[in-house]
Order: C-alpha cells, then structure tokens, then sequence
C-alpha cells in the first residue's frame, strides 16, 4: 500500500466507525425512548398496545389498594382525568398519596389500564417529578410547598451532590 | 462576625484572581519577569484566601451557627459531627465553594511544581486558571453565597438529607470534585498553548502529569459514588445512566483518550492539535456537568435545587469558556505544527483507535444526556432516555475497545507487527475463553452469550499480564531473571498494566452481576425463608430502635447455608425527625467478591413485611476493578520520568534495551 491509500484506509474505517455508531444511536432512540404523559393525554393519545411509556401525575388520595402479594393499586390523576395503576414491587420510600409521581410502564387504550414496572422515587420530600409539576402548575392544580411535609418557610429542594 | 470576614476573603479572593487572571498575560506578552511572577504569588494568595473562607464556613458548621442560612437549612445541633464536616458540600452552595477550592488548589499546585515550566507557559497556564476561578467567583458572590445571615437567628436547624449522612458524602464529592476540576489544569494548559501558538512534545510532558492524576481521582470518585448509590438508595443498582451520572462519566471517557493520546504526542510528537482539542473538550465536558448538575435543567432521580438564575448564570459560564476556547483553537490551531504520519498498525495507531473509540462513546452518552432537553426545548415534548438506549448504543461501542485493549502495549511505536503480536497473545486468549467457560460452568446457567462477556472481563485481565510476562521475557530467561528485568522496567509501565487488569476485573463484575444476578420480591411473615444464591434467608421479626437523629424500623434476617447459620444481617426503614423523612437501609451481607442485598418494603396486614433480595455474585469486582485502575494510576505517576521538576531523562544515563522496549 502507498502512503496515500494507507491514509485513506484509516479515514474510511475511522468514517465507518462514526456512521455506525450514529446508525446505532438512531435505532436506539426509536426502540428504547419512553414517551412522558399526563392522565388527560392518555385519553387522546394514540398509544399502541405494548410501548413502553411513562406516566406521571398525583397519586389520588384514597386510591392507594394492596393486592396479592406485592401487588399494589393505584390512581395517577392530574385534576382532569384518572388512570388505575397496577404496580408489582417494592414502593419507594416516598410515595404518599397526594403526592406527585412518575410510573413507567405499558397502557392498554382498551380497557384503560397502566401496568407499571418502576415507581420513581426521588430522595427529597419535597420533591415534585420536574414534567409533572410544570404541567401541574400551568393548570393550576399544584403549586410549590404544596404537598412537601416541610414546615411553611423557604424550603428549596436540596440536591444530591452526586 | 467571623462568617462575615469568611465572605470578606472570598471577595478579596475575586479581586486577586482579576489581577492575576490579566498581569501575567501582558508579562508574558512583553517578557517582564516580574508581572508573570505576580501569576505565581497571586494563585498562592487566592488558594490561602479560598481556603481560609471555606475553613469559615465548616467552622459555622462545627458550632451550629444557625444564624447562618446555609447551616440552619443544612445542619442540625444532634447530627453526629463527620457529618457537620461533610454536610458543608452537602448543598448547593457549599458544594460550589468545594468546587472553587478545588480549582485554586490546582493552580497553587501549578504555581508551586511548575517551577521548570518555561516562565511564559507557566504565567498563561496560572492566568487561564484565574479566569476560571474569577466566573465561579463571581458565581458564588452573585448567586449562590453560603454566607448569608438570617435574622433572628433560629433555635434549630432544618437537618441535612438524610441521604447525604453518610460516610459516602464524606468521601465521594472531593473525590469527584479533584478528578473533574482537576481537567481545568490541562484546559488551561491547551489555551496557554493556542495563546502562545507553539506546542511540542515537552507540553505533552507536562500536562500528563496533570491528566493523570485528575483521571485518578475521578476515577476514584466515580466508583465511590456508585458504590454509595448501590448500598444506599436501597435499589440494588450500581449505575443508572441518569444524567447526573453521566455528567461525571463524559469527561471520565474523555480524559482516558486524552490520557491515552497525550502519550502519542509525547513519544512520536505526533496528534498535537487532536490532543489540544481533547484537552479542551474533556474540561468542557467537566463545566457541563457542573452545569447539568447544578441548574436543574435535566429531570433526573437527583432533586435540585431549581432556580433558574443560577443555571443561566452557569450557561453564561459554560458559553464563554467553551466557545471561547473552540473560538480560540479555531483561530490558532491552523499555526500549531502539525506532527507527521504513521502506519496504522502500530501503537500509536493502537491509540489512536482507543481516541476514537472512546470519544465516540463520549459522543453517545452525550446524546443521550442532551437529546431530552433539546426536544422538548424544540417541540416540547417529553421524553425520558434510560438504560436500554445507553446499553444498545454505549455497550455495543465499547465491545471492540475491550477486545482491542491487550494488543495496544504489544504493538512496537512506529511499525507494529499485527501478527506477531496474535502469536504472543493467542494463548492467553485461550485461556481467556477457558476461564470464562469454566467460570460460566461453575454458576451455572444463564444465557449463552453471557460466555463472551465473561471472556472479555478476563482477556482485559490476562492481557495486562501477557504484557507484563513478554517484558520480562519470562519464557527465555525464567522467573528470576524475568523478575528482575521487571524491575527495572519504568513505573508507568506497571501502572498502565494494573489499569488494564483493572478494567478487566470491572467487565467481569458487570458480566457476572448481570448475567448470574437473581431478585426476588416477597412477602415474609417472622420465620419465613427464602433462596438467594445458595444461601436461605430466614426473616426473624423487626424490632425498633432509635438513633442520634431518627427511629428506625430494623428487621432482622439470618442466612443459612446448608443449614447451617453463616450471618445476621438487618435492613432497616429509618425516619429522620428533623424532615419527617423516610429513608431504607438496606442490610448487606459479604460473601467473598459477592453479596446478599435485602431490603424492605410496606408491612402488610398480618404481621407480614414485603421484602426484597437480591444475591449479587461478583458484584464487588466492579468497584474492586475501579480500585485497581486508580492503583495504576498512581504507579504511573510515581513514575519519576512524569514527575514535574524530575531531570529529564536524556540527562539520566538509562539502559537502551529498556528504552526500546517501551
């Protein structure tokens, strides 16, 4: 090989490296990203049966059912619709009623049922998951301090230094 | 008043870096020693003002002063006191003064070993510094002061998360904080060098020192974090991809090929403008996770502290320095003389694969981290990137780095013999495979394909000793003499060898963990059993107990192994009084490299408890791994040839069969 081709052999596996690797980043986005909705877009959305998605919104006060095992049920509601949520496993620590969540998992349009497989739970009380709490805000359902078991006063959500 | 001369040193500190962060420059410009020697004093200065003001504020910690804002809402009079002393970088702001005392620690550090720097270099390197430490500075005075009074001062404080009151918190940030601040030496380094439009093999000499040490702790803190997320969040899980995390992993990945390409450009004077470039974008990687982590903009299962004047603040920060530095490289680049080519198989072709490999991945993780934002930015719309998509794209790319990672020191500088180098490495390629089968065999089960993962984990660890076994040339000369041909050989040699089995020993531990892991929730009344990896756990009943600053719901277990009890383990629930705020213990059990992770849930109605456990063969290899690779790290850097002010080595008479053998 000249010294021109060798050149042009490391380019081109370099280049097809790259192309691979953006290829990869392509397929993944269209088969691993979760979708975020609130209760009332699930009633509009067109959603196929089996797409992983995450839903958030409060969890209803007095909607919190054990089942079986550790089978728990409960309503996600955002003021202007409900989901029922069935969940297997372990709450996090907090989880309350009343208080804001994200659960991912599948929904079936036909019967209107969310199936969770994780309950994110964050490691703040006052924590409100950042999508709900806009949407919460804008329609006016929520609002900051509302819902935290902090006493009233300036309580902002303090980080993990992680 | 003491708080008040704190912040006083912190505004004194701004004023000395603006000096410093200009004088210099023009000494440099002009060739007048005694404005560049101002760069020398001035960063000492900055370092002793920086530090004093954050010896203030741990003093307010120790003492409860909570007529200081930051300490009433972070601290209170009963928590033990190691966690008064870490709780000071437990929150926003006093993690931001960490930051900032890191970073002049950097430039005192620079000022003091960089004494055989050209006097030029050296006033540009300690300048760039000062222009960092002025924007957080002022980012601290402006936006997010820790010394702020409160008014009546109030009885009690408001108590750290619980959290963060751990030995973890002690340990992991300044960890992290060394290792990714620490890359703002060499970013300095590469605009001095575009400043000055001149940069040669020697600059490659002196910024690796630097690099290595910041990919040392960052290393270090990384795996710490994990390890802390893992035992703490009572998950089970050691890495969630969640963007805080990967905020610390990018410039991880990008200061390894930085790392790794600083050597090319030291030993063959070659990738010059390629390592300038790396240099810059690994620091800025480090500024956009100080900005992702500190603004808010990312949803992640980190809370933040969400005020948007201190992330604009930041993004003003992030814009300038990045842009400016991309700005500058742009402009100068083209006059840095570029280095001459070579053939691709060779070791610095090795390296070169390495860069591009890793700052692929880098590229992915980066996507992955930004695109959320950036679509709902556009379109609003909200999505979440999670495990799946790093493990498809990150995982597949790295595969071949894995593979390729022993042949990278077999391969001779300039000409490299591809073949030869199979014929050495072949058999330990098959023992690679047989340890991976054999190991495979012994858990029993799982899929097949697990079998490759398992081989990758020990070729990385069997590949850093063929390395070793050929330089010592153990097959020819036998073990003693082979001994001492090690011995002799430099440090950096070991140190790149105990980092390569390092990262073999992590590939392992994630293989083994996730392909032979099991998980089982279930509910279990007092005398209940359940099988988790061999061993049976017994559920005994839960009993209450107090501690400084919570009550605590402690369940006790025992394990069993073949009837026979082995250990008593108990998982907790606690709540924290001060914020009514739940936390899980997690009970572990060590078993070797493994563990037994149990953690509980909600009592049910009956006495019953849900509990969950995990058996976690080999889990410990992953941080075990981590470990080495920080080990190697500080091998290599002991490695008198890097030492900063060392002779150098044409003036040292060394053994040329050695030398060639490099």
């Amino acid at each position: 090989m000249t010294r021109k081709q060798k050149r042009l052999a490391v380019i081109a596996g370099g280049m097809s490296f790259i192309i691979v690797a953006v290829l990869l980043v392509m397929f993944a986005f269209s088969q691993s990203v979760a979708y975020f909705f609130m209760p009332a877009d699930l009633a509009t959305a067109d959603i196929k049966p089996g797409t992983r998605i995450r839903l958030g919104g409060l969890v209803a006060e007095g909607s919190v059912k054990r089942g079986q095992g550790s089978t728990v049920s409960f309503t996600v509601t955002d003021g202007s619709g409900n989901v029922p949520v069935t969940y297997t496993g372990i709450l996090p620590d907090l989880f309350r009623e009343g208080q804001g969540v994200v659960t991912e998992g599948a929904f079936d349009a036909a019967s209107h049922e969310f199936v969770a497989d994780s309950v994110l739970a964050k490691h703040d009380e006052n924590y409100m998951p950042k999508e709900v709490a806009d949407r919460l805000k804008a329609e006016g359902v929520w609002e900051d301090g509302k819902g935290g078991g902090q006493a009233a006063g300036k309580t902002p959500a303090r980080e993990a230094t992680r | 008043m003491i708080v008040e001369i704190g912040h006083y040193a912190l505004v004194l500190a701004l004023a000395t870096a603006l000096i410093v962060s200009v004088l210099p420059v023009i000494g440099a410009r002009r060739g007048d020693a005694a404005m560049m020697a101002l760069g020398t004093t001035g960063s000492l200065t900055m370092f002793a003002l920086v530090a004093f003001s954050f010896g203030v504020l741990t003093w307010a910690y120790v003492v409860s002063d909570f007529s200081v804002a930051n300490v009433w809402e972070n601290s209170h009079s009963l928590m033990p006191l190691i966690y008064k002393y870490s709780g000071v970088w437990g929150n926003h702001e006093g993690s931001m003064l960490l930051w900032l005392l890191i970073l002049v620690l950097f430039s005192a550090l620079v000022a003091v070993f960089g004494r055989n720097l050209p006097d030029t270099l050296r006033a540009n390197v300690l300048a760039v510094q000062a222009w960092i430490s002025t924007a957080f500075l002022l980012f601290i005075l402006l936006s997010s002061n820790p010394f702020l009074r409160l008014d009546p001062a109030p009885a009690e404080g408001q108590d750290l998360n619980p959290i963060l009151q751990d030995l973890g918190l002690a340990i992991h940030p300044p960890l992290l904080y060394l290792g990714y601040v620490g890359f703002s030496v060499c970013f300095s380094f590469a605009v001095a060098a575009l400043m000055e439009g001149r940069i040669d093999a020697a600059w490659a000499r002196w910024v690796r020192p630097w690099t290595l040490a910041a990919w040392t702790f960052l290393t270090a803190g990384i795996a710490m974090g994990s390890y802390w997320a893992y035992y703490e969040l009572g998950w089970g899980g050691w890495w969630f991809w969640d963007p805080v995390e990967n905020a610390s992993f990018m410039p991880w990945l990008a200061g390894t090929a930085l790392l790794h390409s600083a050597l090319v450009m030291e030993k063959r004077e070659a990738l010059k403008i390629w390592t300038v470039l790396l240099a810059i974008m690994t620091f800025s990687l480090s500024l956009l996770g100080t900005f992702l982590v500190r603004s808010g903009v990312l949803t992640s299962v980190h809370s933040f502290a969400t005020d948007p004047a201190r992330g604009i603040f930041i993004l003003c920060i992030l814009a300038i320095f990045i842009g400016g530095a991309f700005t500058l490289f742009a402009w100068r680049a083209p006059m840095l003389k570029a280095g001459g080519l070579f053939a691709p198989i060779s070791r610095e072709g090795a390296l070169v694969l390495n860069n591009l490999i890793l700052t692929v991945a880098t590229a992915t993780v980066l996507t992955g981290t930004l695109y959320p934002l950036i679509l709902e930015t556009l379109t609003g719309e909200k999505i979440s990137v999670g495990a799946p998509f790093f493990n498809m794209t990150f995982g597949l790319l790295m595969l071949p780095l894995l593979v390729a990672v022993p042949f990278g020191p077999m391969l001779a500088w300039k000409r490299g013999d591809l073949p030869g180098a199979l014929q050495r490495l072949y058999v330990f390629a098959g023992l690679a495979l047989f340890a991976g089968l054999a190991f495979y065999y012994v858990q029993n089960g799982g899929p097949v394909m697990a079998i490759f993962g398992l081989t990758l984990g020990f070729w990385g660890m069997v590949g850093a000793l063929a390395d070793l076994w050929y330089r010592g040339n153990f097959a020819k000369v036998g073990f003693s003499v082979g001994l001492k041909r090690l011995a002799g050989l430099p440090r950096s040699v070991f140190g790149t060898a105990i980092a390569h089995f390092g990262l073999g020993v992590t590939v392992l531990g994630i293989f083994a963990a996730t392909t032979f892991g099991t998980e089982t929730v279930v509910e279990m009344k007092p005398g209940a059993s359940v099988d988790a990896g061999g061993y049976s756990l017994t559920f005994d009943g839960m009993r209450e107990a107090i501690g400084p600053n919570y009550t605590e719901e402690r369940g006790h277990f025992t394990a069993s192994r073949g009837g026979v009890a082995v250990a008593d383990v108990w998982s907790s629930k606690r709540l924290y009084t001060a914020r009514r705020m739940p936390t899980t213990e997690a009970g572990i059990l060590t078993f070797g490299l493994s563990q037994l992770y149990v953690s509980l849930g909600d009592p049910m109605e009956g006495g019953g408890i849900v509990v969950r456990i995990w058996w976690k063969p080999f889990i410990l290899c992953i941080w075990g791994g981590a470990l080495i690779m920080m080990v190697g790290g500080f091998v290599s850097l002991s490695d008198r040839r890097l030492r900063v002010g060392a002779p150098s080595r044409k003036a040292k008479a060394v053994n040329p069969v050695l030398e060639a053998a490099e």
